[in-house]
């Protein structure tokens, strides 16, 4: 019969709409800006920069080596040397970046920067909302606004930032023994010699 | 017609000769979602190219990751191991089934019925963009496999979830095709319209379902067996007419068989590393040589051509992409037809312009 097709395709139709006040799962949408799904783990959006401790500007993790300016696929990061070293947290002197710049309107959020980074001082930011009424000058951010707490990290991704906290721990103890190991060697090197 | 047409699937523009409503010229004009991706190519490292290739088709990023990575692991010889073969038949397969499932309602959209299919679609879609959101960070922008395996781990709970995914697809399936199969409009729409006959198709060097839809049985995965396809048991649905009724089919019909792939890859899943330890992500600089890597993807062939020269960057890097080759036969497809039509048989070549353009 002529017809039946879209008879039987209504059924469908029908179903679904009667089935979404009785069952959940016919009823997906979440009305947003009331509602808000979590986000997952592994969610990312901008980079930021981490640092140690409750110092932004002194302690950021981030040697200015320039890697990930050089790996960046779209050249969206700028970076410029402080001419002075201070110790990381290792207590090896190291650069600090004097800019760093990363113009989030060419950022595309592929998350090379942070696999590259061998400091572990860049990181995948989770926030969304960040509309701004500029174009050029609030979407270009500096050191400041990029510099992000270590336990802001740990917040927004639990199981990574735990990840990287041992390794980091795990470098730290590896060199304070090599340090400790090599003050004894210096001392036994400097000791004045047994007398027979 | 066109490029701000809605129904060109972005902005793609046609010039057509009409008598009357009937088509008697049309010529395809490409270019307006240009953005060099070749050449940027040659300028990026290996690694830097790999978030790019997600721009290609941007409905199925992780079919474009895969294809250059093998393209990449065939120029520097990394071995993948097995359990990084199995993700990415996974993601793959949830690949396939997301495009085919939003081709279908594109497709029904551009025909009139607005909204029920699509929307249907997008639900499932949904599902499937929030294991990849979990799994790589990006709901389209993947930027998930790596030369020589994938970029991260499956996180816990992820294999569960998919195979649920997996498992509640096919009612999704039954009530498309409750919906649709039999409904008058759509066979008068698309029976006998737009008929693409297998030596032309073959001529033309169209693939992927549209050529299948002609009655042509070549499917990569059985023909090339890339990846370990050779371990799944699964049947490449073929057409009949090579009509855009046989079109809808032929994909509706394959996602089944996605859906099977999928159940297979996640039982046999094996424990293990995601990533040769040898392949270097900074760094990275193949020895000098050339590679074609060309995958299944769910528009049809897609390729990636590679010349080193031993240096970081590709001297020449080279995309055959499905959409393009698959629209080169739409004058064919659309002469004597109706100016209405054309809209529905574009919808069933399932372009998208990030790919024709590049």
């Amino acid at each position: 019969m002529l017809g039946q097709g879209i008879i039987k395709g209504m059924a469908e139709t029908a179903r679904n709409f009667l089935g979404s006040y009785v069952k959940p799962e016919r009823l997906v949408t979440v009305q947003y800006p009331e509602e808000r799904l979590p986000q997952p783990e592994a969610a990312r959006n901008f980079p930021f920069l981490v640092y140690d401790e409750n110092d932004a500007q002194q302690r950021l993790r981030c040697v200015a080596c320039q890697i990930c300016e050089k790996e960046c696929p779209p050249q969206c990061i700028y970076i410029v040397k402080d001419t002075v070293k201070t110790p990381d947290y290792l207590g090896k002197l190291q650069f600090q970046p004097k800019t760093f710049d990363i113009d989030i309107s060419v950022c595309m959020s592929c998350q090379i920067c942070v696999e590259v980074c061998p400091f572990d001082a860049i990181k995948m930011d989770v926030a969304y909302e960040l509309s701004t009424s500029g174009r050029f000058a609030q979407l270009l951010l500096h050191k400041e606004q990029l510099a992000r707490s270590n336990q802001y990290y740990r917040n927004i991704h639990p199981a990574e930032a735990a990840e990287t906290d041992a390794r980091l721990a795990a470098d730290k103890a590896k060199a304070q023994a090599k340090a400790k190991a090599d003050t004894q060697l210096k001392a036994k090197a400097t000791a004045p010699p047994i007398e027979r | 017609m066109g490029p701000q047409h809605p129904s060109t699937h972005g902005v793609f523009r046609m010039d057509l000769v009409l008598d009357g409503e009937r088509v008697v010229r049309l010529k395809p004009v490409f270019g307006y979602l240009h953005r060099n991706h070749e050449k940027i190519g040659e300028g990026a490292t290996y690694l830097g190219s790999m978030p790019y290739t997600d721009r290609l088709d941007y409905f199925c990023s992780l079919t474009n990751n895969w294809a250059y990575a093998l393209a990449v692991e065939a120029l520097a010889g990394l071995e993948v191991p097995e359990r990084a073969q199995y993700i990415r038949v996974i993601t793959a397969e949830l690949t396939r089934l997301q495009n085919h499932a939003c081709l279908a309602g594109f497709l029904l959209q551009d025909m009139g019925a607005s909204g029920t299919p699509l929307m249907y679609a997008f639900r499932e879609r949904e599902k499937i963009l929030d294991l990849f959101e979990s799994l790589t960070g990006a709901r389209m922008m993947c930027n998930y496999m790596r030369f020589g395996g994938c970029r991260c781990d499956l996180p816990p709970g992820w294999a569960a979830q998919a195979r649920r995914v997996a498992d509640e697809f096919p009612r999704f399936l039954d009530e498309f095709e409750a919906l649709l199969n039999d409904n008058e409009i759509l066979m008068s729409r698309t029976q006998g319209v737009g008929v693409l006959p297998p030596g032309l198709a073959v001529n033309a060097g169209v693939t992927g379902p549209m050529l299948r839809a002609s009655g042509v049985n070549y499917d990569l995965r059985k023909v090339d067996r890339y990846g370990i396809y050779d371990r799944f048991s699964f049947r490449i649905p073929l057409g009949e007419h090579g009509d855009v009724y046989d079109r809808y089919l032929v994909r509706v019909l394959e996602m089944r068989e996605s859906v099977s792939i999928l159940q297979q890859a996640l039982n046999q899943l094996p424990q293990g590393p995601v990533i040769d330890p040898k392949a270097k992500l900074r760094g990275f600089r193949p020895k000098p040589g050339e590679a074609y890597a060309r995958i299944e993807a769910p528009k049809g062939e897609l390729g990636f051509y590679l010349i080193s020269d031993g240096s970081p960057k590709p001297w020449r890097y080279r995309v055959r992409p499905p959409s393009l080759i698959n629209l080169t036969v739409l004058e064919d497809l659309c002469l004597g037809r109706h100016l209405a039509d054309v809209v529905v048989i574009l919808g069933s070549v399932d372009i998208v312009l990030g790919e024709v353009d590049r």
